[in-house]
C-alpha cells in the first residue's frame, strides 16, 4: 500500500507532471531518473509534460486489484503525449468504456487515483479524458 | 566451463491445494526429483519463488525449505524475477555446476497462491509491474497483456479466434498431463464466450491461480552419465537471460517481447542452434497473447504469424513445432515461482521419451522460455539429448 | 490602486442525474418538484472527483486566462468548501502544490456552508488590496451531499470556480468596484462533526435565512456603490434551487435578462461553495467591456457576501481560452441511474 512518504516523494511527478530533460541528448524522462537510458547522460533540467496526447494501447480491466472495485470496469491505457512521452493512466468519464480505441485523442486531468480505505490518505494524480 | 546435465525431475499434481502448505508441496516435489535422480545428498539448493512474503507472509524460505528436507547445513538461495523466478533458480544452479562451485544442485520452484483471496492475488502479481507508475493506476497483469494484445491485433491483424486456438490447444495437451491443474476439453467458442477479464482477453485466455512446486537435479555431465543407467542423458546446451523495461509505457514496440528475443539470441548462440533445430518447446503462455508473441520472438514464426500458426495447428503436439505439450501455464497451472522449473522438467521428460500420451515423437532438442511480469525479464534454455 | 480579477475558470463534472430518476426511487412527485424548485437535473462527481481535483482543474483554467502568470508569484490561496475530503489536512496544500504555487504562499481552507467560495474571494481580494501579496487565488468547490430521500438530494451537486485576484492593469479582467457582507447567527442548516449528511430547518431556510441575508447584502452593496439594479448588466445570486435566486432577484428589482446567464441551478443543481462563483464565471464568459456584474452569495448559518465587478476590455480576449461554463454544463453529459449515483456518492455500504 501507499504510505505518506512514498506518495509524497512522487508529488512533483503526480501533481505537476514534472519530468527530466537530458541536457545531453534532449530525451524527456517521466518519471525522472539519475541516468538517461538513451545516452547515459547524468544532467537534467526539470520540464513539465504537456497534457494532450493520444491512446497507444487501451484496455478495460474487468477484474480489478484490491482498492479499485468501485471503479470497475476500469478503462486504462498507455497514452503518448504530444511531446512523445508515454505514460500509463486511467481513462476517466467514459459512459461506455468499450469505446476506447487506439488513436483516441485525450487530455490529462487531475483526479483522485486511490485512497487508503475510509480513514487513510488520498492519493492524487492524473487521468486521461477523451477529447 | 563444465558441461551440465539434468539427472532428475520431480513434479506434484498442481491445483488449488487447500490441504498443502508451501513447504509440504515443495518437499514433495524435491523428494520426487531426488528419487528420480537416485541420490540423497546435494551441495546446494536453489529456490525460485516470486512472493512468499505477500502470498503467505514468509520470507527467508531457502533456509526454511532446506531444513524442511532435513538438509539444514546445505547452502540454499532464493531467486526472484517475478514469474521467471523458477528458471532463474535453474540458471543459478546451472552456473554453480558449470563453474565447479557445486557438483550436485537441487533446483526448485514453488508458489502458494491460494492462501490469499483473488483481489490480493491480483494485487500481489501486480507488484511485478512498475509499482509507482503502472500498478498505482490500477493496471493488472491481464490488463498489461491485454494492451499488448490490442496493439498486436491492430498491427498484425491477430484475432480473438487465433488467441482462443492457443487456449484450446493447451487444454487439449493438458488433458494428457496427469499433473495439470485442469483437465478440460474446450472449444474456441468456450473461450470466446467466457467472461471478459481485460479486453480483449477472456477468462480462458488467462492462466489460473495455482499452488504448485517442481524440482530438477543438476550434475556435471560425466557424473550424469554414471547415474543414467539406460535412460537418455539430457544436457543443458544453452542459457539466455535478458531484461526489458518493466513499464510498458517505456517500450518502443508493444507488439514485441524484446527480452525474449535477446534471451533467445543468447541461448541459440551458446548452443549453436537455430529456431529450426528445436523439436519441442515449453513457453510462457501466462496469456494466450503471450504464447503468440513468444513464438514470434523465439523465431519459430515471423512477426505477426504467431496467431495464424496457432490457428493452423502448427504448434499442436503433432505440429511443425509442438509448443507446450505439458498444457502450458494455461492448463497445467501457473504457480509463478514453480513454472520455470516445471518447464525444464517437462522438456527433460520429453527428451527422455518418458512423456507418455503427450510424447512428441523424436524430440531430441528442446527449448524452454520463462518470462517475468509483462516481459520485463525472460530466460531461454536449450536442452539436448547427449 | 485598482484591484480585481486577472484570471477565472470553472469545472463541472460530466455526470448528471435527472430529478425524475431520484424522485422515482423515493416515490416523490417529480413534476411538482420540477415546478416548485425549478430543478431538472444536477451534476454528480465521479469516484475520482472531489473538492481538491475540481479546484485544481478550475485553478488551471484560471491560470490559462491570466495570460501567463507565474504560479510561483501567487502569494495566497484559499479554498472554500463544505466537502473538504479531509476533516484534518488542508485541501489547499494539494491544490497549491498541483498548481505550482508552493512553497512561498499563504494557504487555507475555509468553511461557511454555501458561502465559503465567496469568502475565499473576499480574503484574496483583501490581501491584494492591502498590498500583502501580488496575486491571490480564491476558490469555491464542493461535492455536496444530501441524505437519501431528503429534499436536498434533488439539488446537491458538484462543481468549482477559481478566481485569481491581482492589481496589474494589463492583466485585469474585472475590477472590484465594491464589496459588502451581511452576517447574523441564523441556524437554518448545519452538519455536526462525524455526520455524513446535513440537517436543515425546512421552510425556516427561506425567509429568515436566504431571503433576509441576500436582500440585505445586495441592497447594502448597491447603496454603498451608489448604484441601482438597472445600472448592472448581470446579477448572480446564490442558487440552492432554481426558484430562490429568481425570486430574490425580482424582489430586488432585477430582470430575467440580467439574471439568466448566471442562473445555472436548474441544470447544475446546488454546488454549494461553487454555486454563485460558478454562476459568475458563466456571466464572465458572456460579459462585454464596461459591464457591471453583481455577485451575492449566501451561506447558511448565516451570511451573504456581495461583490460588484466592472469588466475591462481584456475580458473578451480571454473568454475562449479555457472551457466556457455553459459549454461544460450543456455538453458531454453522462446520464447515470440512481444505482450508479448511490455507488458514486458512497451511499452503498461496502463489505469489509
Amino acid at each position: 500500500m501507499e504510505s505518506p512518504a512514498r506518495s509524497w516523494r512522487e508529488y512533483p511527478q503526480r501533481y505537476r507532471l514534472e519530468a527530466a530533460k537530458c541536457t545531453k541528448c534532449g530525451k524527456v524522462l517521466y518519471p525522472p531518473r539519475v541516468v538517461c537510458p538513451a545516452c547515459h547522460g547524468r544532467e537534467f533540467e526539470t520540464v513539465t509534460l504537456p497534457r494532450d496526447g493520444h491512446v497507444v494501447a487501451p484496455t478495460v480491466v474487468r477484474v480489478p486489484p484490491t482498492g479499485f472495485e468501485e471503479e470497475t470496469p476500469l478503462p486504462i491505457a498507455v497514452v503518448e503525449l504530444s511531446n512523445g512521452v508515454r505514460l500509463m493512466v486511467q481513462v476517466a468519464d467514459m459512459a461506455d468504456p468499450m469505446e476506447l480505441k487506439i488513436g483516441d485523442p485525450v487530455h490529462l486531468e487531475f483526479r483522485k487515483i486511490q485512497q487508503d480505505g475510509e480513514a487513510g490518505l488520498l492519493f492524487y494524480g492524473h487521468k486521461a479524458v477523451r477529447d | 566451463m563444465r558441461e551440465v546435465a539434468i539427472i532428475g525431475v520431480g513434479m506434484i499434481d498442481w491445483g488449488e491445494l487447500w490441504e498443502k502448505s508451501l513447504r509440504q508441496m515443495w518437499a514433495e516435489a524435491a523428494l520426487a526429483a531426488l528419487d528420480d535422480a537416485g541420490i540423497d545428498k546435494v551441495d546446494l539448493i536453489t529456490v525460485g519463488c516470486m512472493s512468499p512474503g505477500l502470498f503467505i507472509g514468509q520470507e527467508h524460505i531457502a533456509s526454511l525449505l532446506a531444513d524442511e528436507l532435513g538438509m539444514a547445513g546445505v547452502g540454499a538461495t532464493r531467486t526472484e524475477s517475478a514469474c521467471a523466478s523458477g528458471s532463474l533458480a535453474f540458471r543459478a544452479g546451472f552456473a554453480e555446476v558449470a563453474s565447479g562451485l557445486s557438483d550436485i544442485v537441487l533446483v526448485t520452484g514453488v508458489e502458494k497462491m491460494t492462501d490469499v483471496d483473488g483481489g490480493d492475488a491480483t494485487y500481489t502479481l501486480g507488484t511485478a509491474a512498475d509499482r509507482e507508475y503502472e500498478a498505482f493506476h490500477g493496471i493488472t497483469f491481464p490488463g498489461l497483456y491485454a494492451m499488448m494484445a490490442q496493439v498486436h491485433m491492430a498491427h498484425y491483424g491477430t484475432t480473438s479466434r487465433q488467441l482462443a486456438a492457443v487456449s484450446v490447444k493447451n487444454h487439449a495437451n493438458g488433458l494428457l498431463n496427469p499433473h495439470a491443474q485442469y483437465h478440460l476439453k474446450i472449444t474456441i467458442d468456450d473461450v470466446l464466450n467466457s467472461t471478459m477479464v481485460a479486453d480483449p482477453l477472456h477468462l480462458f485466455d488467462c492462466s489460473p491461480i495455482t499452488d504448485g512446486a517442481a524440482a530438477v537435479v543438476l550434475a556435471p555431465l560425466d557424473k550424469a552419465k554414471d547415474l543414467a543407467g539406460n535412460r537418455p542423458v539430457v544436457k543443458v546446451t544453452g542459457s539466455g537471460l535478458a531484461t526489458d523495461t518493466i513499464a510498458l509505457a517505456n517500450r518502443k514496440d508493444l507488439a514485441k517481447l524484446h527480452a525474449v528475443e535477446l534471451a533467445a539470441e543468447r541461448a541459440y548462440a551458446m548452443a549453436g542452434r537455430t529456431p529450426q533445430d528445436i523439436h519441442v518447446a515449453e513457453v510462457h503462455d501466462c496469456f494466450t497473447i503471450s504464447e503468440v508473441m513468444v513464438t514470434e520472438a523465439l523465431g519459430f514464426f515471423e512477426p505477426g504469424q504467431g496467431g495464424p500458426a496457432a490457428e493452423r495447428g502448427l504448434t499442436a503436439l503433432n505440429g511443425k513445432i509442438p509448443v507446450n505439450p505439458s498444457g502450458g501455464l494455461k492448463s497445467k497451472g501457473h504457480p509463478v515461482g514453480a513454472t520455470g522449473v516445471a518447464q525444464i522438467a517437462e522438456i527433460t521428460t520429453q527428451l527422455r521419451g518418458e512423456a507418455g500420451q503427450r510424447q512428441v515423437n523424436g524430440a531430441r532438442i528442446g527449448l524452454t522460455q520463462n518470462m517475468g511480469g509483462s516481459g520485463g525479464s525472460s530466460t531461454v534454455h536449450i536442452l539436448e539429448v547427449v | 490602486m485598482s484591484v480585481g480579477i486577472v484570471g477565472y475558470g470553472s469545472y463541472i463534472p460530466r455526470r448528471r442525474i435527472k430529478l425524475e430518476e431520484i424522485a422515482k426511487v423515493w416515490g416523490a412527485d417529480a413534476p411538482s418538484f420540477k415546478r416548485g424548485l425549478q430543478l431538472h437535473e444536477k451534476s454528480v462527481p465521479g469516484k475520482d472527483e472531489d473538492t481538491i481535483t475540481m479546484a485544481v482543474e478550475a485553478g488551471r483554467r484560471a491560470l490559462i486566462r491570466s495570460g501567463g502568470i507565474d504560479p510561483a508569484t501567487i502569494g495566497a490561496m484559499y479554498i472554500g468548501s463544505e466537502s473538504h475530503p479531509y476533516a484534518v489536512k488542508p485541501s489547499g496544500t494539494v491544490v497549491a502544490e498541483a498548481l505550482g504555487i508552493t512553497p512561498q504562499a499563504h494557504v487555507g481552507d475555509l468553511e461557511f456552508a454555501c458561502k465559503a467560495g465567496t469568502e475565499s474571494m473576499y480574503l484574496a481580494h483583501s490581501l491584494v488590496k492591502a498590498g500583502e501579496v501580488r496575486y491571490a487565488f480564491g476558490i469555491g468547490a464542493d461535492t455536496s451531499q444530501g441524505a437519501p430521500g431528503n429534499a436536498l438530494e434533488y439539488s446537491t451537486a458538484a462543481g468549482a470556480a477559481a478566481f485569481i485576484f491581482g492589481s496589474d492593469p494589463e492583466r485585469m479582467l474585472a475590477e472590484v468596484v465594491e464589496t459588502y457582507s451581511w452576517t447574523t447567527d441564523t441556524p437554518d442548516f448545519w452538519r455536526r462533526s462525524y455526520m455524513h449528511y446535513p440537517r436543515h430547518g425546512s421552510r425556516y431556510t427561506g425567509e429568515p435565512a436566504y431571503f433576509r441575508h441576500v436582500m440585505n447584502s445586495a441592497k447594502g452593496i448597491l447603496e454603498k456603490a451608489g448604484l441601482k439594479p438597472e445600472d448592472l448588466a448581470f446579477a448572480v445570486f446564490h442558487q440552492p434551487n432554481g426558484k430562490f435566486p429568481l425570486r430574490v432577484g425580482k424582489r430586488l428589482g432585477f430582470t430575467m435578462e440580467q439574471m439568466e446567464p448566471g442562473w445555472l441551478s436548474p441544470w447544475l443543481g446546488n454546488t454549494y461553495s461553487g454555486a454563485s462563483p460558478i454562476g459568475t464565471t458563466a456571466v464572465f464568459d458572456v460579459a462585454r467591456p464596461g459591464d457591471l456584474v453583481l455577485l451575492t452569495s449566501f451561506g447558511s448559518g448565516a451570511g451573504s457576501d456581495s461583490f460588484i465587478f466592472r469588466m475591462t476590455d481584456r475580458i473578451t480576449e480571454v473568454q475562449n481560452l479555457a472551457p466556457l461554463t455553459r459549454m461544460q454544463l450543456d455538453n458531454n453529459k453522462i446520464y447515470i441511474d440512481y444505482g450508479t449515483y448511490a455507488k458514486l456518492r458512497g451511499k452503498i455500504r461496502m463489505g469489509e
